[in-house]
């Protein structure tokens, strides 16, 4: 049978619809079926063949709830997430303001060689930056969290407002200098505004990135300053492993950035594209 | 008010120069004119006297005082850019107001000021909008608007016409000549448009290669250029050049000790006239004929396969392949030097 160019366009559009489906719910399934198990019992949640159809039941929350504090774990998150990326915009902004519009020569090595420490592994700098707290007192504090935080997020948000900054014609930056004013004019009235839509993606990047980091919130906090993350952590070691009990505080730790980034997802992708999109 | 100097200027980028020794003094209230080809260094100059580009050697004066080391805000000069660079997240009141507001004006001077300025510039309606809804016409008042507020001393213009269409390119010119009668501030206007720089300039500075090549007022340019480059370069269309063995027999008796050897001839399109095959300077094969409504631009082949066009108020009647005759006035046959290309005082 023939097709019109028409009906074939429709059809490639109906099957990369279909494999964008298959491909996200491949992704989603192991988020469905933590929430799943986490209204399973222990035992449920170990049968084989898996269960798909069971009774809910809500034990594992009422336990968590009894046994932990949520909701000071679930503030230590957003406190040291969003205080780091505070922190680390604090500094990026007026860097990425300086790499962007006095470049030297070196700009573009500094850049890479800022990305290039992320590719050293964080274990290789974990005793001295221990030890370091542990002299300073700041083991166990939320304050040490957020500056690692800040800084360990530093390369890639600069390397991103870099960019977007790069969008802003030179010319209006000249104008505003003849206009007469100061740098952090410039910043605040001029480059602040005309980027607005890159630094909230870039801000909101990086609060999913803290919200998800693990190494630093395991090594450097426990009962005080523990974040989330740390808390799912401390459900599977001390206690053995209880599926349906670690399913339950892995959900409550992924509500929350989830609803998060489903709120704000619009701004995000245009983050994570570069301001490719526009 | 004030004056402008530029003594002695260099500017390198990296380890190349790109401005060598340029020296110029324009007057208080003077319309100076910066033309020359793409990459010659009027913008870089431009933009020094702007305060946008440091100074590589050399000094800047505004109104008897060194430049150099001042900030641009502080040297009393505004810059109204190609690409008109308005702030597209302020109004276009906002924008004309945001020099102002920076210096710490009295909100009422402003306010006064900004209206003043709308007004003249026709801008009166539009001063809530943001940029984005304007023409390129009205955004580019609104660059002059912003420049004029100010009250600088100076005014410098980057190409200001280039991105608008032929006919609001000339209406804005006008409104430039009117704002400078009107307003008798120092201006430096970069341009590669030859109309453009004819029309504005009190004076013309033909630049190439980050050298001046020649300065003084349109006429002088246009019946003196001093040198080959600066006689294509003004005039449209461009001159005419001939060797001296395309030129008839008769010749020779339109110059004084005509010496052929080494030399190039200049005559404008505008300047060569049709005549009979006695008193002829030139003659050459009617090639094509491009008919521009108010005159014909007519080009022709010498027998040396060099080419030429004339400009002509009637089509010639002839067919292609006709020989036709030219003759010009003395004063309006140009001698240059074909080595150097500079102009040998004339016939
Ligand atoms: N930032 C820069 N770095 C290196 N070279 C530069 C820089 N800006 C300009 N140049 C060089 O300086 C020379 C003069 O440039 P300029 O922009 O002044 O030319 P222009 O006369 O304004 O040309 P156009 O008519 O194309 O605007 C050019 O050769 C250009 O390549
Ligand atoms: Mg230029």
């Amino acid at each position: 049978m023939m097709m019109t160019d028409r009906q074939r366009e429709l059809l490639k559009h109906r099957i990369r619809a279909a494999l964008a489906w298959v491909i996200a719910c491949l992704m989603f399934f192991p988020i469905l079926w933590m929430i799943l198990t986490s209204f399973k019992t222990e035992l449920q949640a170990i049968a084989v063949p898996p269960l798909f159809f069971f009774e809910p039941t809500i034990e594992n929350y009422v336990l968590i709830e009894e046994r932990t504090d949520y909701l000071r774990y679930a503030w230590n998150s957003v406190v040291t997430s969003f205080g780091g990326t505070l922190l680390g915009m604090l500094i990026a902004i007026p860097s990425a303001y300086a790499m962007a519009f006095n470049p030297s020569r070196r700009t573009k090595d500094i850049l890479l060689w800022m990305l290039s420490t992320k590719m050293l592994p964080a274990v290789g700098v974990m005793m001295p930056i221990y030890l370091i707290c542990q002299k300073l007192g700041l083991l166990d504090t939320r304050v040490a969290l957020i500056v690692i935080y800040a800084l360990i997020n530093l390369p890639v948000i600069m390397l991103i407002l870099f960019n977007y900054f790069r969008d802003i014609p030179k010319e209006i930056l000249e104008a505003s200098q003849i206009d007469g004013t100061s740098t952090f004019n410039e910043i605040v009235q001029i480059v602040l505004p005309l980027a607005w839509g890159g630094i909230a993606s870039t801000a909101l990047l990086s609060i999913v990135l803290l919200w998800n980091e693990a190494f630093w919130s395991i090594v450097l906090t426990s009962a005080d300053a523990g974040t989330l993350v740390a808390l799912v952590a401390s459900f599977s070691s001390p206690e053995g492993l209880f599926w349906a009990k670690l399913s339950a505080v892995s959900t409550l730790a992924c509500a929350p950035i989830i609803v998060f980034g489903w709120v704000t997802q619009k701004q995000l992708v245009q983050g994570l594209t570069f301001g490719a999109v526009k | 008010m004030a004056n402008l100097t530029l003594e002695n200027i260099f500017k390198s980028y990296a380890d190349i120069e790109v401005i060598h020794d340029v020296t110029l003094d324009i007057a208080d209230g003077e319309l100076v004119v910066f033309v020359g080809p793409s990459g010659c260094g009027k913008s870089t100059l431009l933009r020094m006297i702007a305060g946008l580009e440091d100074i590589t050697k050399g000094k800047i004066w505004i109104d008897g005082r060194v430049v150099n080391e001042v900030a641009p805000s502080k040297r009393g000069v505004a810059m109204v850019f190609q690409t008109y660079a308005l702030y597209p997240h302020m109004s276009v009141y906002r924008n004309m107001a945001f020099g102002l507001k920076q210096a710490k004006t009295p909100a009422k001077e402003i306010d006064q000021r900004v209206r003043a300025a709308a007004d003249v510039l026709h801008l009166t309606d539009f001063l809530q909008r943001s940029p984005r809804a304007l023409s390129g016409g009205q955004r580019q008042r609104v660059a002059i608007g912003r420049a004029i507020v100010r009250e600088p001393e100076v005014f410098l213009f980057d190409e200001p016409l280039s991105n608008l269409d032929a006919a609001l390119r000339v209406q804005t010119r006008l409104e430039i000549a009117r704002l400078h009668e009107r307003l008798a501030t120092t201006m430096v206007y970069v341009t590669h448009d030859q109309v453009e720089a004819m029309t504005l300039a009190d004076r013309i500075v033909v630049l190439r290669d980050g050298k001046i090549e020649q300065q003084g007022s349109p006429m002088d340019l246009y019946e003196r250029p001093d040198n080959s480059f600066v006689a294509q370069f003004i005039g449209s269309p461009k001159m005419n050049f001939f060797l001296p063995t395309v030129l008839a027999k008769n010749a020779p008796s339109k110059f004084k000790d005509f010496n052929p050897e080494g030399r190039v001839v200049g005559i404008r399109p505008e300047h060569l006239r049709i005549c009979d095959g006695e008193s002829n300077l030139v003659s050459a094969v009617l090639e094509r004929v491009e008919q521009l409504g108010e005159y014909a631009l007519v080009h022709l082949l010498t027998e040396d396969g060099g080419e030429f066009n004339v400009k002509m108020d009637d089509i010639p009647k002839e067919p292609k392949g006709t020989v036709l005759h030219f003759q010009a006035k003395v004063e309006h046959i140009h001698l240059f030097d074909k080595e150097s290309g500079k102009r040998i005082p004339g016939p």
